[in-house]
Formats: C-alpha cells, sequence, structure tokens
C-alpha cells in the first residue's frame, strides 16, 4: 500500500545545495572574459540632464567601455508596462537609461563596462553629469493640485476608475452609523534577501541572459519587443533566485541595458546589485492612501462601502504598476455582506521609484482597510469586533456566494476557522486581563486584533485578465515525461525562488503516476527547457501550475494506458491503475508505468497511432480565482511610557484548501505573517521633501530579526477550492495579507480607552507616544 | 600590493590582493568560494557570515588583508562529501529555510552560537542571530532548526 | 559597494604606527574595521591609507589594576564581555557592551575603535562618560591621559589629534555599594539606540548617595544628565527619584533624524533614566 504524497511534510529536495554552498545565484555565475557592469545613478530626484561625460571614465585603468543615456537612446526602447488599466490611461516612456531628464534618485544616467568591479566603481566616480534641476514632486495630494510641478507632461494623473456595484447612495442615506477613515499605505521596499543581478552573453547571433527574476518566460517575450531582438534568439535564465516576493516580477532596466551591452561589446557582461542601490532602485511596494466609508445599521449589518484610493505610481508605469492597486478593487468588500460598494482610484506621478507588486499587491492594502473600519464599527456600537464580523461574513452554507465586487467566492468557511482561531488564542482570558489592566491603570496596556481576511488567489483566469486589460494570460504549462528507466521529469512553467515547488510537484506527480517520490525531478526557469510559461507571482504556482502538472500527468497515464491494454491485450477500460501499475480487472496480469515507459522508449509494440514517447504537456487556465481565507488574532502590549509595542502572542488559523505539504504551507504562512508585521510595525521607505530617499540602507530601513519577533501559533482549517481538482487555493501570501491589520487592530485596541482610534504605520514607538500625548493634552 | 596566506576550508592559498579588497571578494571571485554570498553594504543582513579562526565574522565588513595568516571556515567547509553538519542537517529537517539566501551566514552564526552556549533557550537563539536576517521564514523554523541542531550536537559530543 | 583604493599598512609596535600616521594627514587608522568598513564600502570615507593596529598586542587584553580596570583599545567587545576584570571591576562596560550590535561584529569590533569613532549612538561612549574613564593616547610624542569628559568633541570626532592612537582606557574601580544598569531604547535589535541610559547608583541605608549617568544619542556628544546626578544625591528611593529623573534631558540637544524628533528623544531620556536608575539601585 502505497501512501498519498499529496498531505505529507516531505523534507524539500531544495535544500541540500542550499545548505551546503552549492549554489547557482546569478551573481555567482561567471563566463570565460567577463567584464562588470556599473551603473551612475542620479542624484537628484528631477533635473534636466544637460551633460553627460564619459570620457575620463573610458581611460581609466580595467575601463572597457562607458556609455551614457545618448548612447543607448537608438536601441533601448521603453521599459514596458502591460497592464493598462483604463483607455485613456498615461503611459509615459520610460528609457531604460535616462537620456534629458531623471525624475526619481538612482535613475541610471551612465555606465562603466570594466574587468572587475573594483575598477568598475572607480570609474564611476570620474563621469560628470550636468543636472539642471526641476523640481521635485513627492506628496501625492501636491502632485494633483493645479499648480504642481509636473512628473511628465501629460501631468500627474496616470488614470483614475470608478466602479460601483448597488445603489451606494441609498446605503449612505439615514444609514445610522457611518464610519469614515483615511489609512495610509505606507512605501515599502521588498528587500529581498538576494539583491537582483543580471549577466547576459552572447554568441553574436542569439543571447542569453541570466537574471534574477521570479519571471524568466515574461522576460524573454519582453526583452524581444523593447530591444527588437527576435524573441527565438533570447533565452533568459532565472538560476538559483534569493526570494522576490514580487519585487523580481519586474523587466528592469539593468536587464535591458545588460543585453543592450553584451550585443554592443559582443562580450559577456554582468552586474551585480548593492543593497543601498537596490533600495533605491527595486520597485517600492504598497504606497497608498486610502479614503474609507462604510455605512451600517445600528445592529451592525454592513449596508454599503466607498473607497477612495490615492495611489502613488512614482515616476514611471513598470509592468503593473497600475494594476497593483485594481487588484484591490474586488476586495475591500472582502469576506462581508453588503447592499452597495464603490470603489475609486486615481494613480498618481510622483519623483520616486516607481511602485509595482508587492507580496500581496493590492490585497494586504484591501485587506488593511476593511478590517480596520470593522474594528472601527465594532467600536462604534460597542460591539465585540468578532460580533460584528459574525453579523456581516458569508456563512459557509451560503458557498457558493458572489459577492457586491462580482466575484464568486467557491467555498470557504469563516466560522470553523475563527472559531479554532478563539480557542487556541484563549482570546476570552486575554479580553479579561485586558480588562484587568485598563481598571488598574497599568502603563503596560494589553490590545487584542482580530483580521478575518480573505483574498484572491491564483492569478489568473485568462478571460478575466482580458477583462481587466492586462496584457497576456493567467494560464500555465507543464510538461511530464517517463524516460526509459521509468524516472520521471517534470518541467514546469512556473519559476520557484524559494517557494519549494520541486519537493510540491514531486508529491503531485508520484501520487498521480504512482512513482517514487525520489524517482521524480523538476525543470524549471530556463526557457530553453521550460519553453511555455508565466512564471511564479500572486500565489499562483500550485494553483494553476501544479493543477497543470496534474493534467499533463492526466494524459501521461492515458497514454500508458492505451499501451497497457496493448501490451496486455484488454480494453483501456478492462484496466485499474493504482499504486503505479496497471491491472487487468480481475487478474494478476499487470505492467507497471516503468515497464510501460521502457515499452514506449523500445517502441518494439506500439499500437497504431501510439507514439514513442510517454510524455505529455498540459496547460491549465482556471475559470475563477481562488479565495483562501483565516482567521488571525494578534496580542499586543504598549508601553504608554514609551510607546514601544510587543507582540505578546499570534495566533493564525489559515484555509488554504487542500494542502499539498504541510510543512512548505506552514512555511509560507510563517514568513508571511512576518513581512505583514513588519509593515505594521518597522519598516517604511522615507522620501524628503526633495524626493531624496532617506532609507538606502538596512541600517535606516529596519527589517526584523530573529530577536524582534515572536513565534506563531498556526493552525489549519481545510475547505477544499472547487475551482480545480487539487482543491487547492495558495497560501504565497496570505500570511502578508492577513498579519498587518491585526496587529494594528490590536495596538489601537489598546489604546482605545485613551480616546485613540489610529495609528498610522509603521505604528513606530514615536508614533504611539505622540498619539498619546495628543490626547493626554 | 600586500601578499597574503589564508587557509579557507582546509585549503591554504597565498594571494596577491589590494588592500581594500574585502574578504567577501577575496572568497568569491578569486577563490571561487561562492557559497557565501553577499546580501548588503553595511554589515546588517549577515547573509556572508563565515568563522574566521573559529568565530563569526561578517566577511563583507573585514579586508583580506586583515584576514592574513588567518583560518577561513565557510558553508562550503562544513559536513564531509558525505554528509552533512549536524546544523546544516537541522536546518533541512525543520525547514528552516526557503530561498536559501540567508542560509549559509545563517548557519554559521548557528554554529558559533552553540560553540558558547551548547543548549541555548529560544530567547537565547533569537538574540543571538540578530545580525542574520531572513525575509522568508519568519524564523519559527530557524529558531526550531538551532534547537534541533543543538540537541544533535550535543548527542554527538557525548557518544564520542 | 566598493570602497576606493588606499594603501595599507601593518605596523609591528604601536610607536611605528604613529609614525605611519603622523606621515599622512588622510591616513586613518584601522581597529576592528566594524564601522570603518561600512563607511569605506558606501565611499562615505576616502582615505589614503589605513594603518591597521589590529594585530598590535601592546592594545590587547583586559587588565585588572587595582584600582582600576584598563580595558586595551584592540580588545574586541567579545573579549571585553568575557573578561572577569570587567565583570568584577566595571560591570556596566559588559552590560552596555552586550548591545553592541550583534555577535559576529562583536567578534571583530573593539572597544577602543568604538570610542574614538565617537558617535553619539554608540553604547560604550556614555558608558565611559558615565563611569569618569580615562582615555589614554599614544603618538610620537608619547602618552597622553583624557578623560573621557574631554574626549568626546562633537559628531564623530574625537580629541585624538592625528597621529595619536588610543591605547586603551582606564575605568576606575567603584567602591562599596554601587549598582549599574543600561537601558537601551531602539526599534529593532539591530538597530541604533534611539536613546540609551547607562546608569551607576551607590545607596547606602535606603538612599541614594551617588548617581554617574551617561546618556547614548542625545546630543553630538554623549553627555552626563549632571542636572539629574545631583538632584538624586541623598534620595531615597519612591517618588523622589521619578521627580529628579524628570530633569534627565536638561541640557542636551538631541538629534532630529528617521527614527525620532527631539522632543521624544527627551522624553524617553526621562523614563529610560527612571527605568535605569530604579534597575541599578536594586529596585525593579
Amino acid at each position: 500500500m502505497t501512501v498519498q504524497e499529496v498531505g505529507q511534510p516531505r523534507k524539500r529536495k531544495e535544500d541540500a545545495r542550499l545548505l551546503t554552498g552549492r549554489t547557482q545565484w546569478t551573481d555567482n555565475l561567471t563566463r570565460p572574459g567577463l567584464l562588470h557592469v556599473m551603473f551612475l545613478r542620479s542624484p537628484m530626484a528631477h533635473a534636466r540632464i544637460a551633460s553627460v561625460d564619459v570620457s575620463a571614465a573610458r581611460g581609466m585603468p580595467g575601463v572597457v567601455a562607458a556609455f551614457s543615456g545618448q548612447d543607448f537612446a537608438a536601441e533601448q526602447g521603453s521599459l514596458p508596462c502591460a497592464w493598462p488599466v483604463t483607455e485613456d490611461i498615461v503611459i509615459p516612456d520610460h528609457p531604460p537609461m535616462a537620456v534629458d531628464e531623471v525624475r526619481y534618485v538612482g535613475e541610471a544616467v551612465a555606465c562603466v563596462v570594466a574587468t572587475d568591479r573594483y575598477r568598475a566603481a572607480d570609474a564611476l566616480d570620474a563621469i560628470e553629469v550636468d543636472y539642471e534641476p526641476l523640481p521635485a514632486v513627492v506628496d501625492m495630494n501636491e502632485a494633483l493640485a493645479s499648480d504642481s510641478a509636473k512628473v511628465h507632461e501629460a501631468g500627474n494623473k496616470a488614470f483614475s476608475v470608478t466602479i460601483t456595484s448597488g445603489d451606494i447612495e441609498a446605503a449612505f442615506r439615514d444609514a445610522p452609523v457611518v464610519i469614515d477613515r483615511t489609512y495610509v499605505q505606507q512605501r515599502l521596499i521588498p528587500s529581498a534577501m538576494e539583491p537582483r543581478a543580471v549577466m547576459a552573453d552572447t554568441d553574436g547571433e542569439s543571447f542569453t541572459v541570466w537574471s534574477s527574476t521570479q519571471i524568466p518566460h515574461v522576460l524573454r517575450v519582453m526583452l524581444a519587443v523593447v530591444t527588437g531582438i527576435p524573441e527565438h534568439r533570447i533565452r533568459v535564465i532565472a538560476p538559483d533566485v534569493g526570494g522576490g516576493f514580487g519585487s523580481k516580477l519586474q523587466v528592469t532596466a539593468e536587464e535591458v541595458l545588460c543585453l543592450l551591452l553584451a550585443r554592443k561589446l559582443g562580450k559577456p557582461v554582468k552586474w551585480g546589485e548593492s543593497r543601498s542601490e537596490g533600495n533605491l532602485t527595486v520597485h517600492h511596494g504598497r504606497d497608498q492612501i486610502q479614503h474609507v466609508r462604510l455605512a451600517a445599521d445600528s445592529d451592525g449589518r454592513v449596508r454599503g462601502l466607498q473607497v477612495g484610493l490615492l495611489a502613488d505610481m512614482g515616476a514611471y508605469l513598470m509592468l503593473v504598476t497600475p494594476g497593483i492597486p485594481m487588484l484591490g478593487a474586488q476586495m475591500f468588500n472582502a469576506i462581508y455582506k453588503m447592499d452597495a460598494y464603490e470603489f475609486g482610484c486615481t494613480g498618481v506621478f510622483t519623483t520616486k521609484m516607481p511602485t509595482d507588486a508587492y507580496r500581496g499587491a493590492g490585497r494586504p492594502e484591501a485587506t488593511f482597510a476593511i478590517e480596520r473600519v470593522m474594528d472601527e464599527l465594532a467600536a462604534e456600537l460597542g460591539m465585540d469586533p468578532i460580533e460584528v464580523r459574525r453579523r456581516n461574513w458569508i456563512r459557509h452554507e451560503e458557498f457558493p456566494y458572489t459577492t457586491i465586487s462580482g466575484l464568486t467566492y467557491d467555498s470557504g468557511n469563516y466560522e470553523a476557522a475563527t472559531e479554532k482561531a478563539l480557542a487556541l488564542f484563549g482570546y476570552d482570558k486575554l479580553r479579561a486581563e485586558q480588562a484587568d489592566r485598563r481598571d488598574r491603570g497599568d502603563p503596560v496596556q494589553l490590545g487584542i486584533g482580530v483580521s478575518t481576511f480573505t483574498e484572491m488567489c491564483g492569478l489568473a483566469p485568462s478571460r478575466m485578465l482580458g477583462e481587466a486589460n492586462y496584457g497576456a494570460g493567467g494560464w500555465e504549462h507543464a510538461s511530464v515525461r517517463m524516460l526509459p528507466t521509468g524516472k520521471v521529469e517534470v518541467i514546469t512553467g512556473t519559476s520557484p525562488h524559494g517557494q519549494g515547488h520541486v519537493t510540491s510537484w514531486s508529491q503531485i506527480v508520484s501520487d498521480a503516476l504512482g512513482v517514487p517520490f525520489d524517482d521524480i525531478t523538476v525543470l524549471h526557469g530556463d526557457t530553453a527547457i521550460a519553453h511555455k510559461g508565466m512564471d511564479t507571482y500572486g500565489s499562483r504556482s500550485l494553483v494553476i501550475g501544479g493543477v497543470a502538472v496534474v493534467k499533463a500527468c492526466d494524459k501521461v497515464r492515458e497514454k500508458a494506458r492505451r499501451l497497457a491494454a496493448h501490451l496486455m491485450e484488454c480494453s483501456p477500460d478492462d484496466l485499474d491503475f493504482a499504486a503505479g501499475a496497471f491491472t487487468v480487472r480481475g487478474t494478476e496480469q499487470s505492467r507497471t508505468i516503468q515497464e510501460l515507459a521502457y515499452a514506449a522508449f523500445t517502441a518494439h509494440d506500439l499500437p497504431e497511432g501510439v507514439e514513442a514517447r510517454l510524455d505529455s504537456d498540459a496547460t491549465f487556465d482556471p475559470d475563477n480565482y481562488s479565495f483562501p481565507h483565516g482567521t488571525h488574532l494578534c496580542a499586543v502590549e504598549v508601553d504608554t511610557e514609551t510607546g514601544m509595542v510587543k507582540i505578546r502572542s499570534y495566533v493564525a488559523v489559515d484555509d488554504v484548501g487542500t494542502v499539498v505539504n504541510p510543512l512548505i504551507v506552514e512555511g509560507q504562512v510563517q514568513g508571511g505573517i512576518a513581512q505583514g508585521i513588519a509593515q505594521a510595525l518597522f519598516e517604511e521607505a522615507v522620501y524628503d521633501a526633495e524626493g531624496n530617499l532617506l532609507t538606502t540602507t538596512m541600517a535606516d530601513y529596519l527589517l526584523p530579526s530573529a530577536a524582534d519577533l515572536p513565534n506563531f501559533t498556526l493552525d489549519r482549517t481545510e475547505t477544499p477550492a472547487t475551482s480545480n481538482p487539487l482543491g487547492v487555493k495558495g497560501v504565497g501570501e496570505a500570511g502578508t495579507i492577513a498579519s498587518t491589520p491585526a496587529v494594528v487592530n490590536a495596538i489601537v485596541d489598546a489604546l482605545r480607552p485613551y480616546g485613540i482610534h489610529d495609528i498610522r504605520m509603521p505604528c513606530t514607538p514615536e508614533r504611539v507616544w505622540r498619539a498619546l500625548e495628543g490626547v493626554r493634552r | 600590493m600586500p601578499r597574503i596566506t589564508v587557509t579557507v576550508d582546509g585549503v591554504t592559498y597565498e594571494e596577491d590582493v589590494e588592500p581594500r579588497v574585502l574578504l567577501v571578494h577575496l572568497l568569491r571571485e578569486r577563490l571561487g568560494k561562492t557559497g557565501t554570498p553577499v546580501g548588503c553594504d553595511t554589515s546588517n543582513c549577515g547573509a556572508c557570515t563565515v568563522l574566521l579562526d573559529g568565530k563569526s565574522v561578517k566577511s563583507c565588513s573585514v579586508l583580506a588583508v586583515q584576514a592574513d595568516g588567518c583560518d577561513v571556515v565557510t558553508i562550503e567547509g562544513l559536513g564531509t562529501s558525505g554528509s552533512m553538519h549536524p546544523m546544516q542537517q537541522a536546518f533541512h529537517e525543520e525547514h528552516a529555510l526557503q530561498c536559501g539566501y540567508c542560509t549559509p551566514g545563517m548557519v554559521m552564526a548557528a554554529i558559533d552560537l552553540l560553540r558558547e552556549n551548547p543548549d541555548p533557550s529560544e530567547e537565547t537563539i533569537r538574540q543571538g542571530l540578530e545580525g542574520n536576517l531572513c525575509r522568508c521564514t519568519g524564523y519559527c523554523n530557524i529558531v526550531r532548526a538551532v534547537r534541533r541542531g543543538a540537541q544533535e550536537m550535543g548527542q554527538a559530543v557525548t557518544r564520542s | 559597494m566598493i570602497p576606493a583604493q588606499f594603501d595599507y599598512e601593518r605596523p609591528a609596535s604601536l610607536a611605528e604606527a604613529c609614525q605611519a600616521l603622523a606621515e599622512d594627514d588622510e591616513a586613518k587608522v584601522l581597529a576592528g574595521g566594524q564601522s570603518l568598513l561600512p563607511l569605506l564600502r558606501l565611499r562615505l570615507a576616502y582615505p589614503t591609507k589605513l594603518v591597521d593596529v589590529g594585530r598590535l598586542d601592546e592594545l590587547k587584553g583586559v587588565h585588572d589594576r587595582g584600582d582600576h580596570v584598563f580595558i586595551g583599545a584592540m580588545a574586541t567587545h567579545d573579549e571585553v564581555l568575557r573578561a572577569p576584570a570587567v565583570a568584577s571591576g566595571c560591570p556596566l562596560v559588559a552590560m552596555a557592551t552586550a548591545h553592541v550590535a550583534d555577535p559576529a561584529i562583536r567578534h571583530r569590533g573593539t572597544f577602543g575603535g568604538s570610542l574614538a569613532h565617537a558617535d553619539p549612538a554608540g553604547d560604550l561612549p556614555a558608558v565611559v562618560l558615565a563611569l569618569d574613564g580615562v582615555l589614554v593616547a599614544r603618538s610620537a610624542q608619547g602618552e597622553r591621559e583624557i578623560p573621557a569628559a574631554d574626549f568626546f568633541v562633537d559628531y564623530l570626532e574625537s580629541s585624538l589629534a592625528q597621529g595619536e592612537i588610543l591605547a586603551g582606557v582606564r575605568i576606575p574601580k567603584p567602591g562599596e555599594g554601587w549598582g549599574f544598569h543600561y537601558e537601551k531604547f531602539h526599534r529593532t535589535a539591530q538597530a541604533w539606540a534611539i536613546v540609551g541610559v547607562a546608569a551607576a547608583v551607590r545607596r547606602s541605608n535606603g538612599a541614594i548617595t551617588e548617581a554617574r549617568l551617561g546618556l547614548t544619542n542625545m546630543g553630538a556628544t554623549p553627555l552626563r544628565a549632571h542636572a539629574t546626578e545631583a538632584a538624586l544625591r541623598g534620595v531615597e528611593l519612591g517618588d523622589a527619584v521619578r521627580q529628579a529623573c524628570e530633569q534627565a534631558a536638561d541640557g542636551t540637544s538631541p538629534p532630529s533624524d528617521l527614527h525620532a524628533q527631539p522632543d521624544y528623544r527627551r522624553h524617553l531620556a526621562r523614563v529610560l533614566t527612571h527605568r535605569a536608575v530604579r534597575t541599578a539601585a536594586g529596585s525593579p
């Protein structure tokens, strides 16, 4: 009896290499005659480039070449924006290297190519650039004022949309309770541990680009479009990639320029980013101002929700920049039933690094706003925050349920997840302690935060992407091939960078084909090997890519069935498949799938119409998103003397549908929670009024270490998705989406007796103290 | 250009280096020891942690000339060809890595932590690893792995 | 990022090191390099030459010298933390050193390097100031003793002259009845102190007879909380201590940066001084 692999906490196949330093990070790679590239970056947020003089740099030791934007002007094209969210969106020209004007600090203005990075760094100091300063545009509200300086000639508004569902006016008319709040989603720096790196080489005709990217397939297409190099002459390889969190879901200036440098010089070139360079130039995340109004009845029932966003695009629209806030458009209503909903969003240009996808991408922002507002509603009504949610959430028997924003949630059980979380958390006991501390006037107050979240995962049904005017589909591809010796090669179009696809896909294939886990290998991340794919982001890999693997296995199994029937001289319908073997029903006669693989290889005796291969391809395109959900509870201690917040306990019960590997799921949730907590407490990309980034290093941009975070108590409920055959929902972003509001709700809960109803993120000790000072006066 | 002698993972090298060359660049770009990555330029992230004369250091914040005459152990020098060091094994068992970029530094820091404190509490581990950042795991499993590694290494000592 | 070019010398003696420094105005001393190397990598400093004193035996070690502890400038933070002489003779130094950066940096960074760097946000300057340490500097002209109060001149500026090298620090041993505490307030474990308070408090018969208080990151240099020190003299534990600590920020000019504005720092100085004094006085 074979054990079912799906559901087993398999240790990862990926680990051994990573643990022993046998890694293939892009910056580890080399080529004969490799040259090193470094970029000179603008110290000005906004300026006209009067001149760039690279001649002195060219003469320096070890320097092979030096170029300014002018040298690339004829060939560099414009970095792509694949998501024009409205008909009249303004998509400014975005040269990979600035030619006439710089629009954010860090924009590349020149580069040096040298025999090693030390000499390249020295030569950068010798480049002279003459800037004519232009006014910086830093604040979104000011940017939209009629007298604001312009980032681009077309103005500072990129786009504006409003979506309405139901009678919003009626919902607010005579509403007994209206909550009106403005929240700031601060700008974040994704901070994947591996800084970006790119290497490019050419044989004179074809090009290979190695990049620390999440999206080798998308990148290949886009490099062809941007540079005009024919797609079939470009191969993109994503070797080991050290985290992404959306930040490597991009077509970057450096990728384009390294490719062009390889073409210009006919030599291999490599660029490796420094962290301080990365903080300036890896796209940032979040950065929205959210105006939220919620109308409710006096019993807590939500009538309607009105959302108005200002979303900071930064200086340009990158790959999916304008789509990020739009990914939240259908999520503000979350798990709640209501009569009417209005969503408005204006994308604003500023002279800052462009924003784009960061873990959750639009959904954390939406979840934060609604979960904060639900707590405000509870407070307004003197109701427990759990109770106000109970009165509004979709009950488990109501699925499938079409929400006010038009999504159909296939499955879920908010009641079950919440009950489990409350029990694990010891909710009532903590509430009692909270009351006691309040009574005693304890300088350390206790706060309890609730977040009952859902998200839309598995980006995305191609049809829906088309309706949203996204420039590509959302399918995923897989190939499964049985080798002559009975081993299996899986080729996936997903591009893992920490998610453990090699392990999870092996588990899936092991069950589908009855082949031992260790006999399966998974190839990915090289467009010459995995020729078709849509890559890894948006919690899509398992939900779409994993299902594509299942579909490919199904086809392989059916081919094997035909072959088995032929060899055992029976009808395919008379065969039972179990534990990797076809058995003629009611007999002892059987063939293992490994035997059939060998038979297909020798091809000595194949039935009519069966080719000499036991392999197959499949592409999966879902009909619907998936909707993981869960209940996260956070208890914080707030030192009212200093404003310091300490997380005392954190419980998360997630429902991500069927679990393929509980170890990996747990890891994803833990890491996600940590990142969400970091937004609530620690992280913020700060620009000054002149548009200078002040948080350029890890000494200034605070990332939590092990010493800054607690342990998390995790559990799960399992309500399988009905939109895919695996029943999986995706887990990559859940923790991040859920945790930020849980933490801030807890902090505000602790401070509510003082009359405080918001702390702006990150909730620094100083901000907490200032809020308390404000009410003490 | 100064000439230095340095032993890395049991092999002694004699190299002429510019004074400004960072130890991590000597390891990665001269000696081909790319198992040790670089994650920042302010010695915050700890990805480049190695043992220098038996103690953890951030190899991005040591000049190669400062390592003259010293013994360096990197992630590549742990364990044997056939088996991983108990701490590496513990990271595997506890799923204490995802992308793996911080892992070499984290493992070296964990081994150093146990050098002085063979049976650390969760709190001690968290404090002891404050100089090593991970963006994937949320640290829960790293803490567990260090506990497990400590137990395994403790047993190894007892047995021998 | 990559440091700019510089020359490198590793003199065999302190005398040679002083000579090497005196020859070149743009030369800098390299101790453990834990503050200097990040500055070089970010190209925020362009020294022509580094004079590596990290291996000079003359500068190493922690020595119990009867009425004081002598901490060699090149004693690493890790060595200081483990030194029995520090534990018994100046425990406040050990308490604060445990908060300096992280273990790997403490293996390289040196006690003297931290002081010579003269960063008011560093944990050790306030401690040495509170304990009335005496910094011993060597140059071609000989040895010079600099009281801590005269050593820290301005932001990242000490009174060491070019050609002068910090050899070590004398920390007077306290007499009977002293208690110590270092209270550090920071947002993450890695972050610099927003404010830190080094407290040495002497008690006799339930009252505070003397207090020495050093403040971290409350000005361009580490500072003493003189007003609070005076107000604490003879005070019984209890509310009077709190009142005395209300003056902890008097005479300070705290910086404004990403993590805190001056008024918040002043507030923190008061709260943290109170906590530090209470803990040092053994009254949690």
